[in-house]
Parts: C-alpha cells; sequence; structure tokens
C-alpha cells in the first residue's frame, strides 16, 4: 500500500511540473468544447441537446492525449525495469498508473466541466448530471486506456494507434454517459447512469491484469 | 537484506529473435562472491543479465536462486525481492531532483536511509537540482545511490563503470567490495577490468 502511494505520488509530482499533462488536458478540452458553440449557432434548443455528447467526447480525446506516454517513458528510460522487481506486482504497478492517469485527466476534466456545461446554456440540473457522467465514467477511459498503452510501447508513433485500439471499446462509456445527461434533461430515468458505473467498475478492476500481461510481454522483448 | 546462499546458472542457452546468443553456459556465484561477466559488444552480456532478472526466458538450461537457508528458488515470481537493477538506462526521471527520485524509491521499498545514500555517493551538493541539469557520470551516481537503497541481496549492474570519473569508478568497485563482505552477491556485465578479485564468465559470439 505504501509502495502503490508512493508509485501514484511520483507519477502525480511529474505530471504537475512544468510541461506536465494536466494543464494540456483541460486547455484540448476547454478550447475543444468552446469551439462546437461557435460553430453550431445559439439555438438553445438544439445546443443543450449536443452538449453531453460533445463534452463527452471531447473528454475521452483530452484524456487519450497523455495516454501515450502512460508506459512508454518508463519504458524508454527502463524504469519498467524497476517497477517490476520492486515489492509491488505487475498489476499493482498498473493499477497505480490507471489511478495517477485518471487523477491528473479525468478528474480535472470533471471539475472544470460545469463550467463548460454554461457554454450550452444546460439547466443546472443537467450540468449536475453532466459532471456525475464524468465522475463515474473517466475511470473506464483511463483502465481501457491503459491497456492500449500497455500494448503500444514499442511502436514507433504509437499514439496514433493507440486511438484506434482504444477508441472502439471507449463507445459505451460515451454512449451512457451522454444517455445520462439526456435522461436529466427530459426529465425521466433510463438508467445509463448505473450502467455507465457498472462499465466503469467493471474496467478498472479487470484492466490492471490485461495491461499487466502486456507489460510483461515488452519486458521480455 | 535477506541473505542469499547462492546463485548457479545451468547449461543455459537464449536466442533473440532467430539469432543464438550463447549456449552451454554454466556459472555458479556463491555469496559473498562477484561474477564478471566479459565479453565484446553483442555477446548477450546485458541479456544474461535480463535473464537472471528473470525478464528473458532461457531456451534451454535453467537458472536457480538459493537462499541463505538452503531453499531454492526456481520461480522468477521469487527471486525478484532479492534482486537490485541497475540498468544500462539509469530508470531517472529528468523532472525530478536527486533527492526526490531517491525518496521516491526509498517509500517505494519501504523504508531505507535516503540522506546515508547521498552521502555515501557524493550527491548532497546537487540535490535539489532536477537531475536534467546533471552531467552523465552524477545521473549514474543516482542510479548507483538508488542500488544501495534497495537493499537487494544480489546485484546485476551492466556496465557499472560506464560515465563515471576516477573518483567514482573507485567508489563503485568499494561499493561491490562492502557489499559482498556483507554477504551480498554482485553479477557485473563488463567490457574493461574492475580492478576487483571475482570470478569471471566469458561470453563469446558464437
Amino acid at each position: 500500500m505504501i509502495s502503490f502511494a508512493a508509485l501514484v505520488s511520483r507519477d502525480l509530482h511529474i505530471a504537475t511540473r512544468a510541461g506536465g499533462s494536466v494543464l494540456l488536458a483541460i486547455s484540448f478540452f476547454a478550447a475543444t468544447t468552446a469551439l462546437f458553440p461557435l460553430g453550431i449557432g445559439i439555438n438553445p434548443s438544439f445546443l443543450f441537446r449536443m452538449a453531453a455528447g460533445v463534452v463527452w467526447v471531447a473528454a475521452v480525446f483530452a484524456c487519450l492525449l497523455s495516454l501515450d506516454r502512460l508506459f512508454e517513458a518508463d519504458y524508454e528510460d527502463g524504469s519498467l525495469d524497476l517497477l517490476a522487481l520492486g515489492p509491488l506486482s505487475l498489476e499493482g504497478v498498473a493499477l497505480a498508473k490507471i489511478v495517477s492517469h485518471w487523477l491528473t485527466s479525468g478528474l480535472p476534466l470533471t471539475l472544470v466541466s460545469p463550467l463548460l456545461a454554461l457554454l450550452f446554456r444546460l439547466p443546472q440540473a443537467a450540468s449536475v448530471a453532466l459532471a456525475i457522467s464524468l465522475l463515474v465514467g473517466t475511470p473506464a477511459v483511463s483502465a481501457i486506456g491503459a491497456i492500449g498503452a500497455a500494448l503500444t510501447i514499442s511502436v514507433r508513433r504509437g499514439g496514433l494507434i493507440l486511438p484506434l485500439i482504444v477508441l472502439p471499446l471507449l463507445t459505451p462509456v460515451v454512449i451512457f454517459g451522454t444517455g445520462a445527461v439526456l435522461a436529466t434533461l427530459d426529465g425521466m430515468s433510463n438508467g445509463a447512469l448505473p450502467l455507465l458505473a457498472a462499465f466503469s467498475l467493471a474496467s478498472v478492476l479487470l484492466a490492471p491484469f490485461a495491461t499487466a500481461a502486456a507489460l510483461r510481454l515488452h519486458l521480455a522483448a | 537484506m535477506a541473505a542469499l546462499g547462492g546463485l548457479r546458472g545451468e547449461k543455459l542457452a537464449l536466442q533473440r529473435g532467430h539469432h543464438p546468443l550463447f549456449r552451454d553456459l554454466s556459472f555458479e556465484v556463491s555469496a559473498g562472491e562477484v561474477l564478471l561477466v566479459e565479453g565484446p559488444n553483442g555477446a548477450g552480456k546485458t541479456s544474461l543479465l535480463r535473464l537472471i532478472a528473470g525478464f528473458l526466458k532461457p531456451r534451454a538450461g535453467s537458472v536457480a536462486l538459493r537462499t541463505a537457508g538452503g531453499l531454492v528458488l526456481s520461480e522468477v515470481e521469487e527471486w525478484s525481492p532479492y534482486i537490485g537493477w541497475l540498468g544500462h538506462q539509469d530508470g531517472i526521471k529528468p523532472q525530478l531532483t536527486p533527492h526526490e527520485t531517491l525518496r521516491f524509491f526509498a517509500r517505494f521499498h519501504r523504508g531505507a536511509d535516503v540522506e546515508q545514500a547521498l552521502n555515501r555517493l557524493g550527491l548532497q551538493r546537487f540535490r535539489d537540482l532536477p537531475v536534467q541539469y546533471l552531467s552523465a557520470g552524477q545521473k549514474k551516481r543516482v542510479a548507483l545511490a538508488r542500488l544501495t537503497l534497495a537493499n537487494r541481496a544480489l546485484w546485476l549492474m551492466d556496465e557499472p563503470m560506464s560515465m563515471l570519473d576516477f573518483a567514482g569508478r573507485a567508489l563503485v568497485a568499494e561499493l561491490i567490495v562492502q557489499h559482498c563482505r556483507d554477504g551480498g552477491m554482485v553479477v557485473a556485465a563488463t567490457h574493461e577490468p574492475l580492478g576487483i578479485p571475482g570470478r569471471h564468465l566469458s561470453l563469446a559470439p558464437l
């Protein structure tokens, strides 16, 4: 547990240093989302039905930005060898990486999402639903993304292949996440949020095993 | 430090892709001894270290680690708590300072004295300077400090002397001798003499 916390805090430390990934993810997220109302026009009824979908897609892309370096940096500089020989299992290392990635991508994006919801004139209840859906759903993005990141470690320009592997697997997250907000807008319940939570939980529990298996392949290469 | 009795490799063969690196390689090291793996570039020195660390699987033969109590460990998962790794790549993050690097590693390995390691390797003067501003030799000293922190019995060292100045080389030799005196073992891959008594293992390209 101490080793786990040490690894998470080291990665947070690096991500928040100058040139770190947190500010980049937030700015990318805000900039893309802000462009949509400009392109679509200001018809409010149209805008706020688009809001959830736009914010969710932008959030997924923003999370993917820092994903390709998740294991690649540790692989290239030899840290992965040291982590593999450490007291944590590789599954534990993978989970720590998923947690720190979420803390530096999914969580900050969730926190700024109410501001972006204002751009779409989203009613307050829907804005809260959007933030909750991001809070619940983005861990799945980090978890499934970690599998892709581990698989593409040694691929040159793996950053281009990674989205092709990961995005299809993330369609349920976008569908349920958007669905949860639309349900609030329509004043009814469609069970999207519980499904999103279940998907997210299953991803976070299972992804470390798949990720560790992919890392072992690279250590033996 | 959990003590070890010995390390034995028997009739090892290793292949990288379709290219055989070595075959019929046997060696033995006991507690307190150094094994110097020598050979030209491409002879498989680094691969042998990765094999002992359990990252690579031999094509034939076996490696076994014996604890001080006489227990034979043949599963890779049981070994890793004994292995201290000094790889060719240093595994040091350029954004972190030597002190932060070692503090992380000490916490990761639960315990160990960071200040003592900084002193021992002469790192106090630039402890708070991000590693990206340090020279290659200074980085090597950080990596060596990290190795002493992990408090592992079997040190696997890939070119431990490279990048280091005269004083640094003397320090590495001293660290190795001290580690062996404490009952540890060292397997060092090198193509230059280390100036330390030990067993020799020569790898020749096939």
